[in-house]
C-alpha cells in the first residue's frame, strides 16, 4: 500500500501510477479466476437446471429457473426421484440404485484391496532393500508404474476369454479385481510417499520394544500413515467410480455400473433431455460432493512428491 | 536366489536352534513343491478335461483361481519358513507381485497369443491359427493408421492444455483472497466421469440446435455450429472436452510446484529490474522445468488411452476423423467381433506406445525430477 507522504508532486504521481497499476493487475487476475470458474461451473448448472425444466424450455434454451422458466420435476420424475414418486415403487429408480449399489460396492472394494496389497507393497519397497534375482527396489517399482502405461484395450479381449472360463463375466468381484489392477500402482506412489516421509527410528524403537516387523508395520506405522492412505483411498475411489471401458465391456445386467447405464441411454429413444440431465445429475452428485468436502485429501493425494 | 537385507537387522541365530532351522527350512521347501505340484496336477486334469481326452473335471476353470490363491499362500508360508525374517519381509512385496503377475502379465501373454488367432467370437467355428495375417491386415487398414494419426494430433493439444493449466497455476499462487474456493471449484471437472462429461457437454451443452454453446455461436457470427461434422472441428470439440476434464489434474500439480519454489528467487530478479514476464520466463518457468516435464509425460500417458469421451459423443466420426486408437479397437470388438484381429491392434499399439514413451523419457531425462 503506497501512502502518500510529504514527498514532491512528481513522486507522488509515481506512486499514484503504481497504485492504478496495481489494481488494474488485481481486476485483471480475479477476472480471469472468475472466467474460468464460469467455464467449469457452467455445464454442471446447465445439466442440473436442464433436468428442472420442460420440454419448451429445453428447445427455447433457457437459463435461469423462475426467470425465464418454471421449474418442474418432471425429469425428476421419470426417473423416480421427485419428491411425489420417491416413496412409490419405480422401475427406474430402483435400476438407477442397483446401478448405483454396484459403482459403490466395485470402487470401495477394489479401493480397499489396492489399498491393502499397494501398502504392504510400499512399506517393503521403502523399509528394505531387495533383491529379487537382478530386480532391486526400483525395478521392482518401475514394474509397478509401468501398468500405467498398459491401454484397457490391451488387456480388455484377454479378460473376456479369462472372465468367460473362469465365469466372472457380469460379476462384481471381477469388475473389482480389473479396477485394483487400475489403481494398484497409484497407491503404491503415494504410500511410498507416506511411508518415506515416516523416520525409519520409529521402525527401530518398535524392534527395541520387542515387536516383529509385521507388529512394528500394523501398530506403530500404519496408524501414522493414515493421511496418505485416506488420500490413497479417496483418490482410488474416483478412478474407480468413473471407469467406463472395462465395465462396458465386461459387464451387462448384474454388475452394470453407474457410468454404463448412463452411457446406455443415449441410444434407445431420442434424447430425452430432461431424464438425461436429472440421470447425469444424479450420477454426478456423488463425485462432486467428494471433491468438494475432500478435496484436500485429493490434492494430497495428486501431488505426492511434487514438493509440499 | 532370492534375497532382502532389512535396515536393521536382528542377532544371529543360536547354534542349538541350527537342526530345528534345518528341519523349517526342509518343511517350507516341501510345502512350496507339494502346493506347485498339485496345483500342476489340478491345471493338467482341467486341461485335459477340456479337450475331452477324459471326463473327470470341474465344470469351468474357476477351480484354477482358487488353487492360483492356494498356492500363493503356500508360496509365502514357505518363503517365511525357509527365509525366516528374510521371509517375512519378503511378504509385503509378495501379494502385490503375485497379484500385478496373475492379473497383468498372464493376460498380456495370452493377448500375444489370442492376436495371432483369427477368433470370430460371433462365428461357430473356434479359434483359428493366423499367423502375421493379423499383422499383415493392420498395415494395410487405413482406419488405424488414421487414428494413430489422431493420436498424434491429441498428443500435441496437451501442451495447450499444460499452457492453460500453468496460468491458472499461477493465477491461484498469486496473493488472492477465497484461493480455497477457486481451488476446489477448479477441481469439479475432475470429478466427472468422461461419461458424464459426454452427455453434459458433447451432447447437450453443444447440441446444435439448443444448445447454449451453439447459441453463443449464433451470437458471435458462425451461422451453422456443428461442433462434430467437419473432421477438424470435431477434433477440436472432442478435445476440448477431455482438456475441461483433465486441466485440473495439471494445475493442480504445477500449483503444488510453485509453491514449493523459494521466493527469494522472484524477488532477486524483481530488484535485478525484471518484470512480469520477464520473471517469468527466465525464472519461473526454468525452475519448474522438472515438475513440468514429469507432469507432460503422466499427461501423455493417459491421453494415450482417451476413449471413454470418444466412443459417447461420436463414435469416432465423422469418418473416423476422432477416433482414438482404443476407441477404434473398441468399435472393432463390438461390431466385427473379430477379436484375434483387434488384440492384434491392440498389441501394436502398446508396442507403439513403449517405443514412444523410453525415447520421450530418454530425451527429457535431464529435465526431469529424479522419481525415487
Amino acid at each position: 500500500m503506497s501512502t502518500l507522504t510529504s514527498a514532491s508532486a512528481p513522486v507522488r504521481k509515481r506512486r499514484g501510477n503504481l497504485r492504478a497499476k496495481h489494481v488494474a493487475g488485481r481486476v485483471l487476475i480475479y477476472g480471469a479466476l472468475l472466467v474460468w470458474a464460469f467455464i467449469c461451473l457452467f455445464p454442471i448448472y446447465w445439466t442440473v437446471s436442464t433436468s428442472f425444466k420442460s420440454a419448451v424450455d429445453v428447445t427455447q434454451g433457457h437459463l435461469i429457473p423462475w426467470l425465464d422458466f418454471q421449474p418442474d420435476w418432471k425429469g425428476w420424475r421419470s426417473i423416480g426421484l421427485s419428491p411425489d414418486t420417491i416413496l412409490r415403487t419405480s422401475n427406474p429408480r430402483d435400476e438407477f440404485v442397483s446401478r448405483f449399489e454396484n459403482s459403490v460396492i466395485t470402487s470401495v472394494g477394489a479401493s480397499l484391496l489396492a489399498l491393502v496389497l499397494g501398502s504392504l507393497a510400499a512399506y517393503g519397497l521403502s523399509r528394505f532393500r531387495y533383491k529379487f534375482g537382478w530386480m532391486r527396489n526400483d525395478d521392482i517399482l518401475f514394474f509397478f508404474m509401468s501398468q500405467l502405461i498398459l491401454p484397457p484395450v490391451v488387456l480388455a479381449l484377454p479378460f473376456l476369454v479369462l472372465y468367460k472360463a473362469l465365469v466372472l463375466l457380469d460379476t462384481r468381484f471381477g469388475l473389482i479385481l480389473l479396477y485394483t489392477l487400475t489403481v494398484l500402482p497409484i497407491v503404491i506412489w503415494i504410500m511410498r510417499d507416506q511411508f518415506n516421509s515416516i523416520p525409519i527410528e520409529l521402525d527401530e524403537a518398535a524392534f527395541v520394544d520387542g515387536l516383529s516387523v509385521w507388529g512394528a508395520f500394523l501398530r506403530i506405522i500404519l496408524p501414522l500413515a493414515v493421511p496418505g492412505i485416506a488420500a490413497a483411498f479417496i483418490l482410488s475411489l474416483v478412478l474407480c467410480w468413473n471407469e467406463y471401458f472395462f465395465a462396458a465391456l465386461l459387464t451387462s445386467t448384474d454388475a452394470k455400473t453407474l457410468p454404463v447405464m448412463v452411457a446406455s441411454q443415449t441410444g434407445s429413444q431420442g434424447i430425452n433431455w430432461w431424464s438425461m440431465a436429472a440421470l447425469s445429475t444424479a450420477a454426478i452428485a456423488p463425485l462432486v460432493l467428494v471433491g468438494i468436502f475432500l478435496e484436500r485429501y485429493i490434492v494430497s493425494g495428486l501431488t505426492t512428491g511434487a514438493g509440499k | 536366489m532370492q534375497d532382502s537385507i532389512a535396515v536393521t537387522d536382528r542377532g544371529h541365530t543360536k547354534p542349538a536352534l541350527r537342526p530345528n532351522l534345518a528341519r523349517r527350512r526342509l518343511a517350507g521347501r516341501a510345502l512350496i513343491g507339494l502346493a506347485s505340484l498339485a496345483g500342476l496336477l489340478i491345471l493338467l486334469i482341467q486341461v485335459l478335461h477340456t479337450t475331452g481326452t477324459i471326463s473327470a473335471g470341474f465344470a469351468n476353470w474357476r477351480p484354477i483361481l482358487y488353487v492360483y490363491l492356494v498356492w500363493s499362500v503356500a508360496l509365502g508360508i514357505g518363503q517365511v519358513m525357509i527365509h525366516g525374517e528374510r521371509g517375512q519381509r519378503a511378504l509385503f512385496v509378495l501379494p502385490a507381485v503375485l497379484f500385478t503377475v496373475a492379473v497383468v502379465i498372464f493376460p498380456t501373454l495370452f493377448g500375444f497369443y489370442i492376436a495371432s488367432l483369427d477368433w470370430n467370437l460371433s462365428s461357430l467355428e473356434g479359434p483359428h491359427f493366423n499367423g502375421l495375417d493379423n499383422l499383415i491386415a493392420l498395415f494395410n487398414d487405413s482406419y488405424y493408421w488414421n487414428a494413430l494419426g489422431n493420436m498424434v494430433f491429441y498428443t500435441l493439444a496437451v501442451l495447450a492444455e499444460y499452457a492453460i493449466a500453468f496460468g491458472l497455476a499461477l493465477l491461484l499462487n498469486a496473493d488472492i483472497r477465497a484461493r480455497k474456493f477457486f481451488r476446489v471449484v477448479f477441481l469439479l471437472p475432475l470429478m466427472l466421469s468422461p461419461v458424464a462429461v459426454s452427455w453434459m457437454i458433447g451432447k447437450s451443452l453443444m447440441e446444435y440446435r439448443f444448445g447454449p454453446a451453439a447459441t453463443l455461436a449464433r451470437a458471435l457470427g458462425w451461422d451453422n455450429p456443428a461442433f462434430f461434422a467437419h473432421p477438424w472441428i470435431a477434433r477440436v470439440s472432442i478435445d476440448a472436452m477431455d482438456a475441461w476434464v483433465s486441466i485440473p489434474f495439471i494445475m493442480i500439480i504445477l500449483l503444488a510446484g510453485l509453491q514449493a519454489m523459494p521466493k527469494e528467487v522472484l524477488e532477486a530478479a524483481k530488484v535485478d529490474g525484471a518484470n512480469g514476464w520477464q520473471s517469468f520466463w527466465h525464472v519461473t518457468f526454468p525452475i519448474m522445468l522438472p515438475v513440468s516435464v514429469t507432469v507432460l509425460i503422466i499427461r501423455i500417458i493417459f491421453k494415450l488411452k482417451l476413449a471413454d469421451i470418444v466412443i459417447n459423443v461420436t463414435a469416432g466420426g465423422p469418418g473416423g476423423a476422432t477416433d482414438t486408437v482404443s476407441s477404434f479397437i473398441y468399435r472393432v470388438y463390438r461390431d466385427r467381433s473379430n477379436v484375434g484381429y483387434g488384440t492384434g491392434l491392440a498389441i501394436f499399439y502398446l508396442l507403439l506406445i513403449i517405443v514412444f514413451l523410453t525415447v520421450l523419457l530418454r530425451v527429457t531425462s535431464r529435465w526431469m525430477q529424479k522419481v525415487a
